[in-house]
């Protein structure tokens, strides 16, 4: 089968792959990259599983194919903490919060959440269900979610807990 | 919020404190079974039937398997002559399970054939090249007419669609019918829904032929897996071996693919490369076999002028889908609280399993309580309506009151412990329920349909499947049990040995809280394994809302064994009696004389490495291991049929508020307020949110999932398009307030949390809803009541 040479710069770092025209971008990730991190949970663009942020907005990669993203930024979970591996804010608060149980759709929802609070650092409760809306989680019932973004922002404001 | 004056003080237990297990996750290191990469792995497509009945005249494989990066096309016949049936829980000599289809087709969905190749694309690929003659044949669909017998044959060796059906009686339910001046009956009906993970099921296998071990990845939760492996490949248990390391994605109760790993497993030795098999969503909703009760109940109950209930006959229908299982015995484990948490004196209980043509039924979360609950529930409420009298006055005059613990229920089993009056009361007061009313009121007045819900409910923890038995004489299986092993290294560190996966319950962070507590470390410092099959001691996975209690209590035990071989080698050496060691913060020191002591680390040391300072005969090293039974089970049933079951009782009362647009008929959750006694609470954050997490996944139940077939038996729902999944939007914020009783019969008084939102949340939207319709006379007692539902029961009230 025919192959494409593509770039994708993934959480900072130009990779340059090569992957059938027909491979989606989550399976590029997850197959070629081995950036295991972000979930394949319907490809059909309903759970959010597989959400990633593509030039700085959350997309789905299961709805993509690898080729539409040459050229692209991709940020998966991998790169949400710094260079150090130290965790970043939402990342910690989702710890704190307890805002997972398995921890399936935890990347998508870190990235859905990480959207949120770069257009909106003040959110409240509903503005947080409309960001998260989009993103199935099947253990939580979405408060300690909805709590732990919640916190980031907070925290980002200095408001204390 | 708690609610517990009274609680032992605790250092780690029932603390807030960050899970174990988070971390890994919101770092993606999770390691989920699709991020196992095993060398030289190929990958598994299966084609499923078009058709719901079919027999299958011939399969064509030549086009597929010359497609290039094929490697293998399986048909349903090779695997059944060399691999063995699988389990069923009722003893069904005539109906035989295979992972692929053998002769005939038995639901839309199920696996005809699997093509092993390179890449899961060339795999699907090659699936649409097989060619499959069938003879299409009308479907086995309702349930009601398979006892009648005028259905279909789904397994024509049978003889019939009914796989079971018995009548059991406990007490003298027609004497106490008699007596009671009134009685109801009415129809309840749950629909086919699930749990349906994010994550698919899905399982990698390698064969080594030099060690002749077969080792399997998988997404999996569930008793026995590694037993059922074995036997349907017909090898000794020593040969498989399961890691349990593996994340599992969510499963409550579902992830039972063992007809997958069957299947993989096989491949995986006839090829002689690892295989591996991840469903995709259409694999998990149509051919997974991942789905839950389709039940319908027929209820009546007697009672007294007060509303008191004496007696209950309960008949329940339950339809299997083509392939049993384990499925049936979900009729069984309800008899835990056939009568929920209420003084019943007597139970009539017929339970009925049938087959049909669709997709076959797996463990969903309470094993089947959660519709009987809703069942129960929905008798309340009709005594109340029957005699006018409050909804909440009517269930504190019928639940078992606090000084009658333990209390035995017809079928017998003995409540643990509880205070439910005051846990009731509790969520009367949590969610101001007269302002609740005065609200729905108000929303009335505005012209809308607003409801105000009311259940109370008991969740069963600790397993114990003595039931099955009941069901199935052959299976005289009287544990139901779960182990640790806890070793202390030289250094000091502690390491714990659990013996099974870990699906989202925060397995690791209950161990370590545990021994942390018994052992007075830091938690932090405890590392938690998960031993694979050949290493870890007897398990029974982590069902039933059982790790805490069972496991929670091996924890205890073997930390417990720990302290005191410490405490024997301290007295050892400073030359004292056992009973003159104090033991605080990892100091063993003489009594009355602290400044004489050893540390933590000092006795480790001795105990690995010097022997010369070991007491005669003691044990070297540092380490203990529980293998627990449930507390209370190991009986069969007697005479009278009547058996403990599950041990640990907990109970909750929800109280949800909900509007509904009459134009529509959509439900929208305004409030919701539960109150909870789990006992001790180990871990509070894990607790609250198995609770809220099992509340929607009740809505869901309540509102919007099912698995709906045509007339001719299609599945009509194979998507999260149609499959309707509650998002953050359909579930409203939850307030919790937890109480504490703790059990009896457990290390710290820990019961179950794992079920408890699920198994009552059901009722209580159900609850609410008819409220709502209830100035229109409109009463609706089928799950999912869905906005079509109420729109058209609505249209044909007002037109």
């Amino acid at each position: 089968m025919k192959q494409v040479e593509i770039t994708l710069n993934v959480n900072g770092r130009a990779c340059a792959v090569t992957v059938p025209p027909r491979m989606t971008l989550v399976d590029c990730l997850r197959d070629v990259l081995r950036l295991t991190g972000t979930h394949v949970g319907c490809e059909h663009g309903i759970c959010g599983a597989c959400s990633v942020m593509f030039d700085g907005e959350p997309v789905r990669s299961c709805l993509m194919f690898a080729v539409q993203a040459d050229g692209h930024a991709i940020t998966t979970v991998e790169g949400l903490a710094d260079e150090d591996g130290e965790i970043s804010d939402l990342q910690d608060s989702f710890w704190e919060c307890h805002a997972m149980q398995c921890g399936y759709c935890t990347p998508g929802m870190l990235v859905a959440s990480q959207a949120l609070l770069a257009e909106n650092p003040n959110p409240d409760d509903g503005d947080i269900r409309e960001a998260i809306s989009g993103n199935l989680c099947r253990c939580t019932g979405y408060q300690q979610i909805v709590e732990a973004v919640k916190l980031t922002a907070q925290r980002r404001r200095g408001v204390r807990s | 919020m708690t609610d517990a004056p009274t609680l032992p003080n605790y250092r780690y237990v029932s603390r807030k404190r960050r899970t174990k297990e988070d971390r890994r996750f919101i770092t993606g290191r999770g390691k989920f079974v699709a991020d196992v990469e095993v060398p030289g792995m190929k990958h598994v497509a299966v084609l499923p039937s078009p058709h719901p009945r079919a027999n299958i005249l011939d399969i064509d494989t030549s086009a597929a398997m010359a497609l290039p990066g094929v490697h293998y096309v399986l048909t349903g016949d090779e695997l059944a002559a060399e691999t063995n049936s699988l389990f069923h829980g009722l003893d069904l000599p005539n109906v035989i399970w295979h992972p692929l289809a053998v002769g005939m087709t038995r639901y839309a969905g199920e696996w005809v054939a699997a093509v092993v190749a390179d890449s899961r694309y060339i795999a699907e690929d090659a699936a649409e090249l097989i060619e499959v003659d069938y003879e299409s044949l009308p479907a086995a669909v309702d349930s009601e007419k398979m006892i009648d017998g005028d259905q279909p044959l789904v397994h024509p060796d049978h003889g019939s669609n009914v796989l079971f059906r018995k009548t059991w009686e406990w007490g003298p339910v027609e004497e106490d019918f008699e007596a009671m001046p009134h009685a109801v009956s009415y129809r309840a009906r749950w629909g086919r829904s699930s749990t349906v993970p994010i994550e698919t099921f899905g399982v990698v296998a390698k064969w080594d032929e030099i060690t002749e071990i077969m080792d399997v990845w998988a997404s999996i939760q569930m008793p026995q897996y590694q037993d059922q492996i074995a036997a349907a490949l017909g090898m000794p248990m020593n040969n498989v071996r399961v890691h349990n390391d593996v994340d599992v994605g969510g499963s409550y109760g579902v992830k039972r693919g063992i007809k997958h790993t069957v299947l993989v497993s096989y491949l995986a030795k006839r090829l002689g490369f690892p295989v591996r098999f991840i469903e995709d969503r259409l694999d998990n909703m149509s051919g997974g076999d991942a789905h839950g009760p389709d039940r319908i109940f027929d209820i009546t109950m007697a009672f007294d002028d007060d509303g008191v209930i004496k007696s209950m006959k309960i008949r329940a229908l339950d339809d299997v889908g083509a392939y049993p299982g384990r499925a049936p015995l979900q009729l069984g484990k309800p008899m835990t609280a056939l009568c929920g948490p209420y003084r019943v004196n007597s139970i009539e209980y017929e339970a009925i399993s049938v087959t049909s043509n669709k997709t076959g039924q797996v463990p969903v979360r309470g094993f089947g309580q959660s519709p009987t609950n809703f069942a129960i529930e929905t008798g309340l409420e009709r005594v109340a309506k029957y005699l006018g009298l409050d909804r909440v006055e009517v269930r504190a005059r019928n639940l078992v009151r606090k000084d009658e613990f333990p209390w035995k229920i017809p079928p017998g089993s003995l409540y643990d412990s509880g205070d439910f009056h005051a846990v009731l009361e509790s969520a009367i007061k949590t969610s101001n329920w007269d302002d609740l009313i005065a609200r729905r009121d108000a929303l009335r007045a505005e012209g809308k349909l607003a409801g105000v819900g009311i259940t109370t409910c008991l969740e069963p923890g600790g397993g114990n499947n003595i039931f099955e038995y009941l069901f199935n004489p052959k299976l005289e299986i009287t544990t139901f049990v779960e182990s640790v092993l806890i070793k202390v290294e030289p250094t000091g560190a502690i390491t714990a040995v659990m013996c099974t996966t870990t699906s989202g319950q925060g397995h690791e962070t209950m161990v370590s809280t545990i021994a942390g507590e018994e052992l007075e470390r830091d938690p932090d410092t405890i590392r938690v394994v998960h031993g694979d099959s050949l290493e870890a001691l007897p398990t029974r996975s982590p069902v039933a809302s059982r790790m805490t209690i069972v496991l929670g209590t091996a924890t205890s035990n073997a930390a417990r064994e720990i302290k005191d071989k410490m405490i024997t080698i301290a007295a050892y050496d400073l030359g004292i009696e056992k009973d003159q060691v104090e033991y605080a913060d990892g100091e063993f020191s003489v009594r009355g004389a602290p400044e004489r002591k050893l540390s933590w680390a000092q006795i480790c040391h001795i105990a690995h490495k010097q022997f010369h300072r070991m007491p005669p005969g003691h044990e070297l090293g540092l380490q203990a291991y529980s293998v627990q039974q449930v507390p209370g089970a190991g009986q069969l049933p007697n005479e009278k049929n009547e058996v403990p079951l599950y041990p640990c009782f907990s109970f909750q009362a929800h109280v949800p508020l909900v509007e509904i647009d009459p134009d529509t008929g959509k439900v929208k959750l305004h409030d919701y307020f539960i109150a909870h006694d789990c006992g001790t609470a180990i871990n509070p954050d894990i607790v609250r949110g198995m609770i809220i997490g099992g509340v929607a996944h009740g809505v869901g139940a309540a509102l919007y999932e099912k698995f709906e077939y045509d007339q001719d038996g299609q599945l009509l729902a194979g998507t999260f398009v149609d499959y309707l999944l509650p998002s953050a939007h359909e579930i409203p914020p939850v307030t919790d307030i937890e109480h504490c009783t703790p059990s009896p019969i457990t290390s710290l008084g820990q019961k179950g949390s794992g079920e408890g939102g699920y198994l009552g949340a059901p009722a209580a939207v159900a609850s609410a809803v008819n409220d709502a319709l209830s100035p229109y006379d409109i009463e609706i007692n089928e799950l999912p009541i869905r906005a079509r539902d109420i729109e058209a029961a609505l249209h044909e009230k007002t037109n």
